[in-house]
């Protein structure tokens, strides 16, 4: 076993019951599962028993880094593991900022955080030692960004620490509340921050000082230089320049561009709130998580004057991508530049999912529009359009001043379970999509996926290609194949830690040779038995709490809307879902 | 002529360390706490970050305080570190003005800047770069 491993196998477990900690070296999950999401699904299977409550003192917390993190460029992500608060199965999400550095310097591979704290409390996570510190004046504290402020100013490590933290909305368990990483950065989807909030977890606090020996310097080096060119090159030049914003007018072009709770392929103002007028009007600043040259991070200012006094003005920062523009523009009608940044702002502070958020808000719309509910639950007219009006929905989300808010902070499924307009309620897995109106493959990918993210398996990809190449569907069987096989080629991307954007960079020769550099030895074919391995490991997680594809609520929308690749067929997702249900339940029984 | 690690524009910092990770791995290790540059942001990223190296005096204080002759005036400006002669007492570190010097916790030396200009090397957005002294 390689004398790295040794180093990336501590694990740190903290009882927030107890007020306990303690270090465990799992050099069987790392020399085996390499790290990441690989050996964090492990430790799920241990920690957490069939059937618990995602709110309930069962759920566990896991975070987990991997070989190549502060090692590598690009290894800058943190996978986070739990059972979902939004859908009740095993789910992951994944976080940049300073989070992986710092929990690798710290001292750790992988932590896992159990049970409820009594009184609200923060962790602060040095080498060897874990304080628990009362959270009691943090609660409430709605802001997310607030906490932090308070955070950094209270704590040591100034500069390489990271902080994670909830807002209003994880404790007012949201289903569909984040955990915010430094600024801009989140642990999106899947709630997470519900289940901070859950067990009065108001914050993280990471602080980095732990030193390792490279085992090859000479090595390292080579292979370091080669990397850390590649990632500076054309392969990820898109999220240097643009940012993935660039996606509104090429999805918009070709008609894949979600426009008002998916009724529409095109929207009007694409142009406004497209990545290229961001930048032209708004963009005031790029960043980077730590070891990443790309600084994909694109910050707009927003600049208000006060309303109740002249000359007073404040100048605020907030992150953008594609997904957030999204989910509060394009599919909540939203074309004014202003407003959408406030929206985006908005929901960063309450600690919300943005895609969530959007999709949520796109069918009250709906609903609205076609009297399912009326102002006497929603308080505020909701129209396309009217961002203002949303900023109020979305305080009202977290705060739930009534039987309407309370039941959309439990996500969409939920909502028109309750107030009707199913076909039009957009989720999969009751979970809200990420943005793509490319065809069916992208939809199927998002019924089996684990995190509900485009990056899943990149199937909007596949649609994309098929529409470009004009070749025609593949049979479902071989569809739900092609999904599999990146989604499985994937997860040995992010056991390695690795940003998802690295995707071009990091291939499977030059992941084994940087593997090489520190004493593994995995060959391209082993990797990618691995990545299946870990798929399937996966899959019986959610297998085993009784989930079957087959059995989803497929809404109807998607149906009904056109994409690049035509009218989705019902039949063709359906017998795609079935194929999937076959595949998993012959490997049970394999 | 003697050179040094001038900040060419902080601005441009987007905060990757990777000079930080550069300047650890120069050591052979990976980590944060060897570097002897440093970045952090101004108090929350969106206000930009500021870079600390040192910055090569002409008449060097923590080598005024050092009392063990173990940090010597470099002609040109800046200082060598001879760690066998450091006693490890710190002086130096509260001399800096700029705080350009941190204290090996493994070692008990600080971390002095060797002007190497490694660092540089993998900086992607020419925030920093090795200079020759200006006399």
């Amino acid at each position: 076993m390689s004398e790295w491993v040794k180093t990336l196998s501590k694990v740190l477990y903290i009882d927030l019951a107890r007020k306990r900690y303690w270090v465990e070296s799992r050099e069987d999950l790392f020399g085996r599962w390499l790290g990441g999401i690989g050996v964090a699904t492990q430790l799920y299977m241990e920690e957490v028993p069939k059937g618990v409550d995602p709110l309930g003192p069962e759920n566990v917390i896991i975070f987990a880094v991997g070989p190549f993190t502060g090692i590598f460029p690009m290894a800058s992500k943190t996978i986070a593991v739990f059972k979902s608060p939004l859908n009740g199965y095993f789910a992951e999400s994944h976080a940049g900022g300073r989070s992986a550095l710092a929990i690798r310097f710290a001292g750790y591979g992988a932590m896992v955080i159990r049970n409820v704290s009594e009184r609200p409390v923060y962790l602060v996570i040095e080498p060897d030692r874990v304080r628990f510190r009362d959270a009691s004046a943090l609660w409430g504290v709605r802001s997310a960004e607030t906490v932090g402020r308070i955070l950094r100013g209270v704590t040591p490590g100034a500069g390489t620490r990271s902080i994670f933290r909830i807002g209003g909305a994880g404790e007012k368990l949201v289903r569909y509340s984040m955990v915010m990483v430094e600024t801009f950065r989140h642990f999106g989807r899947m709630g997470l921050g519900a289940v901070f909030g859950s067990k009065k977890l108001k914050a993280i606090v990471v602080v980095p000082r732990k030193n390792y020996r490279f085992p090859d310097m000479k090595r390292y080096r080579e292979v370091y230089q080669r990397i850390f060119e590649l990632a500076r090159g054309p392969k990820t030049k898109k999220y240097h320049d643009l940012g993935t914003a660039e996606n509104v007018l090429v999805l918009n072009t070709i008609g894949a561009l979600p426009t008002k709770n998916f009724s529409l392929g095109r929207f009007d103002g694409a142009e406004e709130i497209s990545g290229e007028a961001l930048v032209e009007n708004v963009l005031a600043r790029r960043v980077a998580c730590s070891a990443c040259p790309v600084a994909c991070i694109h910050l707009a200012a927003i600049r208000e004057e006060y309303e109740d006094e002249k000359f007073m003005y404040k100048t605020e920062f907030i992150s953008y991508d594609y997904e957030p523009i999204y989910a509060l523009g394009t599919n909540l009608g939203v074309k004014d530049r202003f407003g959408l940044l406030k929206l985006l702002k908005a929901v960063e502070d309450l600690g919300l999912d943005a895609i969530s958020t959007g999709v949520v808000l796109g069918w009250a719309t709906e609903a609205f529009e076609r009297g399912l509910i009326s102002r006497s639950e929603t308080l505020v007219d909701l129209r396309w359009g009217d961002w203002r009006n949303y900023m109020k929905a979305l305080e009202n989300i977290v705060k739930q001043p009534n039987e309407f808010y309370k039941t959309l902070a439990m996500g969409v499924e939920e909502a028109a379970r309750k107030y009707g307009g199913e076909d039009f309620a957009m989720a999969f897995n009751k979970v809200e999509p990420a943005g793509y109106l490319t065809g069916p493959l992208y939809f199927i990918s998002l019924a089996i996926g684990f995190r509900h993210s485009h990056l899943d398996a990149g199937a909007y990809s596949l649609d994309q290609k098929l529409f470009s190449s004009g070749e025609k569907l593949p049979e479902p069987q071989e569809a739900v194949q092609k999904i599999i096989e990146e989604e499985s080629w994937r997860q040995v991307l992010i056991s390695l830690a690795l940003c998802l954007f690295a995707r071009g960079v990091y291939d499977e020769e030059l992941v084994s040779e940087a593997l090489r550099s520190l004493g593994y030895e995995y060959s391209p074919e082993d990797l990618k038995k691995l990545g299946r391995e870990i798929y399937f490991e996966k899959q019986r997680l959610k297998s085993e709490e009784g989930f079957r594809a087959s059995r989803l609520r497929i809404p109807e929308r998607i149906t009904e809307t056109r994409t690049p690749l035509g009218k989705i067929s019902r039949e063709y997702v359906e017998r795609a879902l079935k194929e999937f249900d076959n595949l998993i339940k012959d490997r049970r029984e394999a | 002529m003697v050179k040094r690690l001038a900040i060419l524009d902080a601005n441009r910092c987007v905060g990757c360390q990777l000079c930080m990770l550069a300047c650890s791995s120069r050591l052979g290790f990976a980590g944060y706490d060897k570097s002897a540059i440093r970045s952090r942001s101004v108090g929350g990223v969106e206000r930009g970050f500021t870079v600390v190296v040192c910055r090569a005096c002409k008449d060097p204080p923590c080598a005024r305080v050092c009392p063990e002759e173990a940090l010597i005036p470099r002609p040109g400006g800046g200082v060598l570190l001879r760690p066998e002669r450091c006693n490890g007492c710190g002086h130096c570190i509260e001399a800096c003005d700029i705080a350009a010097i941190t204290m090996d916790e493994e070692t008990q030396k600080p971390i002095i800047c060797i002007y190497c200009g490694y660092c540089a090397q993998f900086c992607p957005y020419n925030v920093i770069a090795l200079q020759e002294v200006e006399n």
